[in-house]
């Protein structure tokens, strides 16, 4: 289990925004994770690789585990946590810098500058995540210039250049066309081989697409975890259930 | 005439009206510039600029004073540029919202819009008499610097705030520290923001007189404040810091106080330069705020 | 192109149809060769194996309403997982026939026969053949060849005439065949309701390919 959550309840301020969660994830597997707006599931997932630091007045309570280490322990190097885990969110989000070092910024951070070092994980990077017969010839291009999908894949390719074990990723095709987003979950597809994946979605069909896992959050709370196909063919959970086939939320 | 056929008619009047009320601006504006260059075009020339100001007006030029606008602008840049910057940084990224930093920004806020003689005479009772650095360059471009840096500190707050906090959450979830992720992504993507807050505090700087008349710049110079760059070791001297200076500004105010008519020519040429060093500096803004923006889109 | 582990899961579903239909093709076959021989043994392990058809046609099933869940599929896609719960249901009745064939020959025992096979395991033949080309047809989307196997039906239906006649015939000749023949009467039902399965999987295929309902050959019976 690369994951163990714990009963585990989150805050904003006062208010609950996780109740006593527990699940685990597995590794080297894409776990989904659904459930209507404001259900909890971002903040499910920001929890991971403590995101949520960012946001004032956010508290956590309970166990987190990854790999055994404790996530929100007091002298945990959140930075090496989060190189790690790795993210991709929900806008593509790349710097406003060429397409090179977007990859490379990762790495640049740690201190690593040596060229052929660079060279060799900016292409491995951008292979894997199935952009580099793209941009090849224009890698000091500004990432600017690339369409939606062609972003949210260097995305990809960037939290891949630090060598995760794990991706977190945080509605990553909401922003996206069709054919795109058709790309980015093969994609998602092929990394589970490597990476431990999780992913957020609102789109539950892209859920039953792409994950081996899915976990229905509601109103801060975990309804139900179990394996895709069952979820989609025969949820054991009436809520779930109801979700699912469009009855509410 | 039904409602809406008066509506249409009220909505091409709006338009005129508006547009004639934008005319009025442009329409001063160009009155001005006419009427200066009518009057001091036939002075400029080469002598103008490269003369000590003179009691015969065809002798005057604007050489000390366009050599202690220069001094006084690199020297005003160099202290509040730096400070602005990195005060804009500590309160924008670092300080915690709590009653301290509340009071640091309305004041602030206060500071900009505070009359520029009062700086004046705070350059006065601090940094010529306090600290005893006299009627120098140096206090000149303290008192300057002072009256500027709200200017850089809001303006490069307002171009720190506005980088999407998805580039933020990008760095950090790649591991990068809060100083990185400042360093290398929020501050260099504000970089055209802050540049151009940086060129029009300066050139407000470039026009200011009032608090360097407090102060007591002298209003006729005939000579330099003592060149940076020595021929003896060790090559850099600080002695002009501390020189008596003038600036184009109160060279201006000197001329057109004199009776001679000769001088008000004088004036309009002098003028004529001060504009055209302030409308390059805008010109430099809106140049770079374009170049750097063409590329960026959130 | 996209979406590959979807498209090899469509792949997957119609290798596992064709494996069905190889079974149960063989489970035709074997219950017409022990007819002939009177070997019961092949018979009762007919009768065991339809067990292992059933399975299969339920993993099939599972995967197509899994895929139809998960993947949302579409247009060729959708119309090719309909057909193909269709198309299993029917091979399972095709097995079923099987079944009833190797029965019917265990019932029969040691009997003698009322009468030598002629015209029935030439319905077997034609049943078989059938199946075995439609299943091409499936693989190939060939509506060509799906429309001409709905009409050899009539072929099977004439055969099955016949030896419906000649069966009466003997019953009225000697009443003590009437079981007997009874028995190869049921054999050749089971053989002509074969066929009418193969033509619903024919119609299926041309539902798959061209997206039209066509009811293409009604069965006599």
């Amino acid at each position: 289990m690369a994951f163990k959550i714990r009963d585990v309840n989150a805050f904003y301020n006062e208010k609950q925004a996780l109740k006593s969660v527990n699940l685990e994830i597995q590794e080297c597997s894409v776990t989904a994770i659904i459930g209507p707006s404001g259900c909890g599931k971002s903040t499910f997932i920001r929890c991971l690789n403590r995101m949520n630091d960012l946001v004032p007045m956010f508290r956590v309570e309970g166990e987190m585990l990854y790999n055994g280490m404790n996530i929100y322990s007091r002298d945990l190097d959140i930075t090496e946590l989060r190189r790690r885990i790795g993210m991709v969110f929900q806008k593509p989000n790349p710097f406003p810098k060429s397409i090179y070092e977007n990859v490379a910024y990762g790495l640049r951070i740690q201190g690593i500058n040596k060229r052929n070092i660079l060279h060799k994980v900016v292409e491995e990077s951008l292979r894997k995540a199935a952009l580099w017969e793209e941009v090849k010839d224009r890698l000091n291009a500004s990432a600017l210039t690339l369409s939606g999908g062609q972003q949210q894949r260097l995305c990809i390719a960037r939290a891949i250049a630090t060598e995760p074990e794990a991706i977190l990723f945080d509605e990553p095709c909401s922003a996206l066309d069709p054919v795109a987003t058709a790309k980015i979950e093969d994609l998602i597809t092929e990394l589970k081989k490597e990476y431990t994946v999780v992913i957020v979605t609102h789109n539950m069909q892209q859920a039953a697409r792409v994950s081996e896992f899915t976990g229905f959050f509601m109103m801060g709370e975990l309804i139900e975890f179990n394996i895709t196909r069952k979820i989609f063919t025969a949820p054991s959970n009436k809520m779930t259930e109801d979700y699912i086939t469009g009855r509410f939320g | 005439m039904s409602r809406k056929v008066f509506n249409k008619w009220f909505d091409k009047a709006f338009f005129i009206l508006g547009f004639l009320t934008t005319l009025v601006g442009l329409a001063v504006l160009l009155a001005l510039i006419l009427d200066v260059l009518a009057d001091g075009l036939g002075r400029l020339g080469w002598q103008f600029l490269t003369n000590y100001p003179s009691r015969k007006p065809e002798e005057a030029g604007i050489l000390s004073a366009w050599v202690g606008t220069v001094w006084l602008m690199a020297l005003t840049g160099l202290l509040a540029i730096p400070v602005g910057i990195m005060a804009a940084i500590y309160l924008e990224e670092y300080s915690k919202k709590n009653w301290l930093t509340n009071l640091i920004e309305i004041n602030i806020a206060n500071l900009a819009g505070v009359p520029s003689i009062i700086y004046g005479l705070l350059g006065l009772g601090l940094f010529v008499r306090a600290m005893g650095l006299d009627r120098s360059v140096i206090s000149g471009s303290a008192a300057l610097s002072i009256l500027v840096m709200p200017i850089v500190i809001m303006s490069t707050r307002e171009a720190l705030r506005a980088i999407p906090s998805s580039i933020r959450e990008a760095s950090f979830a790649l591991g990068a520290t809060k100083w990185q992720t400042i360093r290398h992504q929020v501050v260099p993507a504000a970089m055209p923001g802050i540049m151009t807050g940086i060129i029009l505090a300066m050139s407000r700087a470039v026009g200011e007189t009032a608090p360097l008349i407090t102060i007591g710049a002298l209003t006729y110079v005939a000579f330099l404040p003592t060149s940076p760059i020595s021929s003896e070791f060790p090559f850099i001297s600080f002695q002009g810091l501390f020189d008596p200076f003038t600036v184009l500004p109160i060279q201006i105010f000197n001329w057109v106080s004199r009776p001679q008519k000769g001088f008000f020519a004088d004036a309009a040429a002098a003028i004529i330069v001060l504009l055209a060093i302030t409308f390059v500096m805008n010109g430099l803004a809106v140049w770079i705020r374009h170049r750097y923006q063409k590329g960026i889109r959130w | 192109m996209t979406r590959e582990a979807y498209h090899k899961s469509l792949k997957d579903v119609q290798d596992e149809v064709l494996k069905m239909a190889d079974m149960v093709g063989k489970a035709l076959k074997d219950s017409m060769e022990a007819l002939k021989q009177r070997d019961l043994e092949v018979s009762k392990r007919i009768i065991e194996n339809d067990v292992l058809i059933n399975r299969i046609r339920f993993d099939i099933e599972d995967k197509c309403l899994l895929l139809i869940a998960t993947q949302q599929p579409m247009a060729v896609d959708l119309r090719m997982l309909a057909a193909v719960i269709n198309i299993i249901t029917d091979l399972e009745r095709i097995g079923d026939h099987a079944e009833g064939i190797a029965k019917i020959n265990i019932s029969i025992g040691t009997e003698p026969m009322v009468k030598p096979l002629v015209d029935i395991p030439r319905m077997a033949e034609k049943g078989i053949s059938m199946l075995d080309r439609c299943m091409k047809a499936f693989v190939n989307r060939d509506i060509e060849a799906a429309r001409a196997i709905c009409n050899e039906d009539d072929e099977v239906d004439a055969l099955y005439d016949q030896t419906y006649r000649e069966l009466l015939l003997v019953m009225i000749e000697n009443p003590r065949t009437i079981q007997g023949a009874t028995y190869l009467i049921w054999a050749a039902h089971n053989l002509e309701r074969t066929a009418d399965r193969v033509t619903n999987i024919a119609e299926r295929i041309v539902f798959m390919v061209t997206g039209k309902m066509e009811e293409m050959n009604v069965s006599k019976y």
